[in-house]
């Protein structure tokens, strides 16, 4: 699956490493880094993380499981 | 049938059946494309990009991708929804005919618009000598591929690596190196880290950090030649104070060049700084009147901003390609009085050293800054760029959670320095002056001459300096 962080919203609150550590690390006290294309089994644990965050900087692919009809 | 009847329609014909072209597959030309759709627009839309992948996110090339964590074709971007484009994908624009509205590619296609999106972003500036820069071990980062490369070699235990250029890029290669347990030698030409981004103040703090963390950094000097063995792989860099470092990687993080080689002679106003185009993302053409159907977002744009005295700006920020893809697509497929204008206040992130540093507003626009909040001692502090009495910009070390109060006080053009936030105040508030370089040096911008003596033939044009 894909995700992107808008890391200019995110505030460090760090609830996506508290229910996806796979996924999600910060690195220090505040600044986010993550793995953007997670694997599928991680899906469940990433839309959890998703909701979860305060201000709603985490933006999950719309298409995943869909066939792509284009570049890929 | 009346007029506003007849705009109406002429935008629904337009939505249903024109030829929309971006040239640019990043994050502003997917965003562009996925707000096309979302306004409507059904026409046929082509996407150009010279690299041969559909769009990826590059902030995380140079942080988890470098570190070995996350592999560099992990960085697909997410889309919104499905776009339903023809994808040119590696094959560049090479030229553009706005006599009879097409883009040419490199393979010599004519691609025809009616409405043209330019989002074709920025590269990294190479190092300038050539046989240096074939040198195995050296290397720039701007791309997947220059990111996969440059990760391979850290992983193999290099003996040290130079990095030359101490801007955020370079700041967080040495980061990675530093915790990949490296030996990084940092050479900067300016007084410290991030002095052209934040300023000396903070470009002092942040040097202290890098030196704390182990790294060797070398401010005021710069690296005259890098040398190879024979082989042709770089082992020494030699320092224009005649010291010599010995080093298996060399990172030239040099800053970026705009990519607007491809619209010479194409009459817009593009330039080193990028493409001019006005809030609402058109193009300016190069007598600085607005252009109708060409559009720019992304890195390569630039526009005055209501904030910062009408002044050109160009972000190569990532929600400034965001946003301004929304605008420019959104104004793409309508008309007056429906624009709408790219008034972004400008933010962006760092991540090195462990600290997260974020910035809101324009700190280079700032002549003042004051420490407001935290503790520098410990690298988690707020502090406010000030000018001419009111706030422009504020920086944050793991103090994140405040920009947004900041980013309030800079819409609103509040004075400077800013009235205390009331938590958190260190013992000194008093503004010094934030050490900014001066910003003409040292990059030459071109010269602009109007011709034509008559006033129906008069026009601009650029002679770029060449040098």
């Amino acid at each position: 699956m894909r995700i992107v962080v808008d890391l200019n919203r995110c505030q460090g609150y760090a609830q996506c490493v508290y229910l996806a550590h796979e996924v999600f690390r910060l690195s220090g006290q505040e600044a986010l880094t993550y793995e953007p294309n997670p694997d599928d089994a991680r899906r469940l644990q990433v839309e959890r993380a998703a909701a979860a965050c305060p201000v709603q900087a985490i933006m999950i692919d719309r298409l995943d499981g869909t066939e792509r009809g284009e570049a890929s | 049938m009346s007029l506003p009847a007849t705009v109406a329609e002429l935008v629904r014909e337009f939505r249903a059946g024109a030829r929309i072209v971006i040239v640019g597959a990043s994050l502003a030309g997917l965003r562009a494309a996925e707000t096309l759709r979302e306004e409507g627009f059904t026409g046929s839309l082509t996407i150009i990009g010279d690299e041969p992948y559909e769009p990826y996110d590059r902030p995380p090339l140079s942080k988890q991708v470098l570190k070995g964590w996350v592999p560099a074709d992990h960085t697909k971007l997410p889309r919104t929804r499905e776009v339903n484009a023809d994808w040119r994908l590696g094959v560049a624009a090479v030229g553009l005919d706005r006599i009879t509205k097409r883009v040419r590619l490199a393979d010599g296609e004519q691609v025809p618009y009616d409405r043209l999106l330019i989002a074709t972003g920025t590269r990294a500036r190479q190092w300038p000598n050539p046989a240096e820069a074939a040198l195995e071990g050296v290397h720039t980062i701007r791309s997947r591929d220059d990111a996969a490369e440059l990760q391979k070699e850290l992983a193999e235990s290099p003996s040290r690596v130079v990095v030359i250029g101490a801007g955020f890029i370079g700041s967080e290669v040495a980061s990675v190196c530093r915790e990949l347990d490296i030996p990084v030698t940092v050479v900067e030409r300016g007084p410290a880290p991030l002095v052209g981004a934040l300023g000396g103040v903070i470009g002092e703090i942040a040097a202290q950090m890098q030196r704390d963390h182990g790294v060797d950094l070398r401010c005021g000097l710069g690296v005259s030649s890098l040398e190879g063995d024979s082989g042709g792989h770089v082992r020494r860099a030699h320092l224009s104070d005649g010291t010599v470092v010995d080093a298996d990687v060399v990172v030239a993080s040099l800053g970026s060049i705009r990519n607007v080689e491809w619209l010479e002679g194409s009459g817009l106003a593009a330039g080193v700084w990028g493409v001019g185009c006005d809030a609402g993302g058109r193009a300016f053409d190069i007598n600085g009147v607005v252009t109708d159907s060409i559009f720019v977002a992304g890195d390569v744009a630039r526009a005055p901003h209501v904030l910062y005295e009408y002044q050109f700006l160009a972000m190569e920020h990532w929600d400034n390609a965001v946003l301004g893809a929304e605008v420019a697509a959104h104004n793409m497929v309508n008309l007056e009085p429906n624009y709408r204008p790219h008034l972004l206040l400008p933010g962006f992130w760092s991540g090195q050293f462990g600290v997260n540093i974020k910035s809101v507003g324009v700190p280079p626009f700032g002549d003042e800054i004051v420490f407001t909040q935290g503790s520098v001692a410990d690298r988690s502090f707020a502090a406010a760029y000030g000018h001419r009495g009111r706030i422009v910009a504020a920086v944050t070390f793991d103090h994140g959670k405040w920009l947004e109060y900041y980013g309030k006080l800079i819409e609103r053009s509040g004075p400077f320095p800013p009235p205390p936030s009331g938590w958190d105040q260190p013992a000194d508030t008093k503004p010094v002056p934030a050490e900014f370089p001066d910003p003409r040096v040292p990059t030459a911008i071109p010269d602009v001459v109007l011709t034509g003596h008559a006033p129906s033939e008069r026009t601009a044009e650029f002679r770029p300096r060449r040098h």
